[in-house]
């Protein structure tokens, strides 16, 4: 009896269905290429002993849109959609740029000013700029939705066309290349030999998980989600709960945005996360999270964007052209929405049913 | 005896979900030419026995006869074909497109290989004049009432689908009286042209007047058919219930041991409350330890009244004084902070919150009021959870049901829940016995009046005049968007039938 209920439970977890893809990807990876699991050790010479090998890319590199998934979590838990955090990583990635440039007011900007590794402007207020800017455009899309009432998807539209004209904007049309060691660090740097990155995700996703589980918000978002109407009535502000929902899916942009831009060493209005709210949406569709809102598990949107990094590196690995990188995902959305969809649930839990009482005798 | 022929012979019908039997060697005949109501509380089986019936659901057990010939149901298309056909209490057509397309939808009139609009229209019309209902079937149908978009899925059901069997599902829970009568003269016509029409409904008082027969389910068990001038209301009740009304006895007495007290402190005041285009002016008072009951037919105001009270809206004109103090913010929240609640009309799009369990829906109210950050532990979640599920019976297997999975008194009760865990001062419901069953219904009349003796002031609000006299301390009743009268407790059902009419 027992036994079964703790089946069930794992089979009704959120988590199971990205597991379970991830698990695949990377048994056919073991098939396929029996170097893929390979971890190293490398002494860099500036950040030091380290790991490396492809697991530790796919967390490294997977971080930001791990962040963004995180963000658009709760924004689609709310019954809501963030198109615009791939031009809301721009913004922040251009806003890190330009405060470093030494060269900030001045008239004259010279290549020696622009590649002498220095910055007029202190760490800690970059970053704080950068997140501000991040939470600024996420506050924008949640007045849109909650108090001008403009559907979700058209709102944050605005923001997804206008946001990379505004990273142009702010580091005046150009490619800005960054020259400032300590700002990489978040990028490529290393703590106990593990990625910076990695513990960014895990402090975000902690952040997350208590803001939403040890507070009434997650609750709140849920409601909301399900039914915004009843939640309403039941007293409880629910313009208030969507406006935090995206102005938190901003900061996680933002974040994602300052380890882009760290990680390539410049800011490019037009290429910095690119996509990037695609494969988030698509992250939090394989952690289970339903697009009309309700439950949502963070964890669970975190291993799908896993999932897809797992996924993109083992295409790479194959020796799948880079620009060929888009048809393969295609295959991957589309096994994912063949599998959550009703039909293939029934299917599966019909299989299941029938084969249950036969495991539970054979036990 | 001279029994007319069974269009529908169901027998030993059997039928069983995981873990529950929804019916249990259930017999259920239907006459050519009779209205027949099939009556239960929710979860007796009604609707499990109707799927079968339109082949929604396979039986486990039991046999079909249609005019005599075994069938097997094998599809709802199929029952369609067979001659069966169900109209719903939200009524399945499109409302943006004109009644006569609705009415011939997948039965146009084609010529040239294009539909025939003129012969279209003509067929439609001529639909509906025999059924004696005078419309336009051009307009589209959502310039009509729902009681005519009931008889146009019917008119469609009879004339196109040419049924012979008629399920109404509840089809007079949204229809106020004149529209009710108008649907129950379309059904007795239908009856003497031979068609057996099966009605389902909650409202006793509607049974007597239309139905020939009745059969009682209970829990999933044929509990008889009876001819209805054979069964008084009183034992129709208690075999719905298996059990004696005297509990409802017990309540009118109750009430009127009430009656005595007169000084009274007013909570709730209302001076001139009203707002442009949906309440005109209304004075209101709402004391502590009193039931007010609102009477009035739908559009009357009532539901805006309450929606004004409880800030849902914000009033243009008036005043509301609640507590001594003016009220210059309107919202929920700060009526929940006010000591108000409402229970609200429409219970699945603005009361339950579908997906989250039991224990959620209950302390959302409260967990509103604290706030985002001071967040209740789960263990008292569940322990308020448990109190409420104890104290208003609701029938569940554990505090973590999905509240979408249970019945409507249930899901009733959990929003009453919600608002007394935030222990209000006044409780405003809005037609809080809609659509329940009778067992459960008679629980929230009882829960309303002792809330009362409490000391709440509650604020009654019901289309079925009879409850509304039964919890009633006082009635104020609507009409056209304002308050026209009040009386005391026990004013008769004819003065106020008068006075929502107009006539008074």
């Amino acid at each position: 009896m027992k036994q079964t209920s703790v089946l069930k439970r794992i089979s009704e977890s959120r988590l199971l269905w990205p597991l379970v893809a991830w698990i695949i990807i990377l048994i056919f990876d073991a098939i396929v290429e029996p170097g893929f699991f390979e971890l190293g050790i490398i002494d860099d010479p500036v950040y030091g002993k380290h790991l490396y090998g492809n697991l530790v890319d796919i967390f490294n590199n997977g971080a930001p849109l791990m962040l963004v998934a995180i963000g658009m979590t709760l924004v689609i838990a709310t019954g809501g959609i963030d198109l615009s955090v791939g031009a809301v990583i721009a913004i922040s990635a251009a806003m890190g740029a330009v405060l470093i440039n030494p060269a900030l007011g001045n008239q004259l900007i010279t290549n020696d000013i622009l590649t002498k590794n220095a910055t007029n402007t202190p760490l800690p207020l970059i970053i704080l700029a950068d997140l501000a800017a991040g939470t600024l455009c996420g506050l924008w899309n949640g007045l849109l939705v909650s108090r001008a009432k403009i559907q979700p998807m058209v709102a944050t539209l605005i923001l997804m066309v206008a946001g990379r004209g505004i990273a142009q904007l702010i580091t005046n049309g150009q490619i800005m290349t960054i020259y400032y060691t300590p700002y990489f660090w978040f990028g490529n740097g290393y703590i106990l030999g593990l990625p910076v990155s990695i513990y960014i995700v895990a402090v975000v996703l902690l952040l997350a998980w208590l803001l939403v589980r040890k507070t009434a918000i997650g609750l709140f978002i849920e409601s909301v989600g399900i039914n915004a109407k009843s939640t309403y009535y039941s007293g409880i502000n629910e313009q208030n709960v969507k406006l935090l929902a995206y102005m938190f899916c901003g900061f996680c942009g933002a974040i994602a945005g300052l380890i882009l831009s760290s990680y390539v060493h410049s800011a490019d209005g037009n290429n910095n996360g690119l996509n990037y709210e695609l494969d988030a949406i698509l992250a939090v569709v394989m952690g289970g999270t339903l697009m009309t809102g309700g439950r949502f598990s963070l964890f669970a949107s975190v291993i799908g964007a896993v999932v897809i990094w797992t996924f993109t590196v083992t295409v790479y690995s194959l020796g799948v052209p880079a620009n060929a990188l888009l048809a393969a995902k295609a295959v991957l959305v589309l096994v994912v929405i063949l599998l959550y969809s009703d039909y293939t649930r029934r299917w599966i839990n019909r299989f299941f049913e029938r084969r249950g009482p036969q495991h539970g005798t054979t036990n | 005896m001279t029994e007319a022929k069974n269009i529908v012979k169901m027998l030993g019908i059997a039928k069983s979900f995981p873990g529950v039997v929804a019916l249990e060697d259930v017999d259920f005949s239907l006459r050519a030419g009779e209205i027949h109501a099939l009556m239960g509380e929710n979860g007796a089986g009604k609707s499990t026995l109707i799927k079968v019936l339109t082949g929604v659901e396979q039986p486990d057990q039991g046999t079909i006869e249609l005019d005599g010939k075994l069938v097997q149901v094998r599809s709802p298309q199929h029952s369609q074909e067979l001659g069966i056909s169900t109209v719903y209490q939200e009524v399945n057509l499109c409302t943006n497109i004109s009644v006569a397309e609705n009415i011939m939808l997948g039965h146009e009139p084609y010529r040239f290989g294009s539909i025939h609009w003129r012969k279209l229209n003509e067929l439609a019309q001529r639909a509906v004049n025999r059924l004696n209902i005078d419309i336009d079937v051009t307009q589209p149908l959502e310039n009509y009432s729902v009681a005519i978009q009931q008889m146009v899925a019917i008119t469609r059901a009879l004339e196109v689908l040419s049924a012979k069997v008629l399920i109404l599902d509840e089809p007079t829970s949204s229809l106020d009286m004149h529209e009710t009568n108008l649907l129950f003269d379309l059904m007795r016509k239908l009856k003497n042209e031979g068609i057996g029409i099966i009605f389902i409904t909650h409202f006793l008082a509607q049974v007597y007047q239309i139905a020939d027969r009745i059969t009682v389910l209970r829990n999933g068990k044929l509990v008889g058919t009876y001819e209805t001038s054979s069964l008084p209301r009183v034992e129709l009740v208690a075999k719905m219930l298996g059990r004696s009304l005297t509990e409802l006895d017990a309540l009118s007495k109750e009430k009127s041991h009430e009656e005595e007290k007169k000084d009274k402190q007013h909570l709730v005041e209302a001076k001139g409350l009203g707002r442009t285009g949906s309440l005109k002016p209304v004075d209101l008072e709402l004391s502590a330890s009193e039931v007010l009951g609102i009477a009035g037919s739908l559009g009357s105001g009532r539901t805006e009244l309450a929606g004004l009270i409880f800030g849902i809206d914000t009033p243009n004109h008036g005043s509301l004084i609640v507590g001594g103090e003016k009220v210059n913010t309107f919202s929920p929240l700060e009526s929940l902070k006010r000591g108000i609640a409402l229970c609200p009309e429409d219970r699945k799009a603005e009361g339950i919150v579908g997906d989250l369990t039991i224990r959620e829906n209950i302390i959302l109210a409260l967990q509103a009021r604290y706030g985002w950050f001071k967040f209740l532990s789960m263990q008292k979640q569940s322990e308020i959870a448990k109190k409420y599920i104890q104290l208003l019976g609701i029938v569940t297997p554990s505090p973590e049901q999905l509240v979408r999975n249970l019945s409507g008194g249930n899901q009733q009760k959990v929003i009453l829940a919600r608002w007394l865990a935030t222990n209000p001062k006044v409780l405003i419901l809005d037609e809080p016995t809609r659509g329940i069953d009778v067992g459960a219904k008679t629980e929230i009349q009882k829960l309303v009046v002792q809330l009362a003796e409490e000391g709440k002031s509650c604020v009654f609000i019901s289309s079925e005049l009879e409850e509304v006299l039964r919890v009633s301390d006082r009635i104020a009743v609507l009409r056209d968007r304002t308050k026209v009268a009040e009386y005391s407790g026990n004013v008769d059902d004819q003065t106020l039938i008068h006075t929502m009419a107009g006539e008074l």
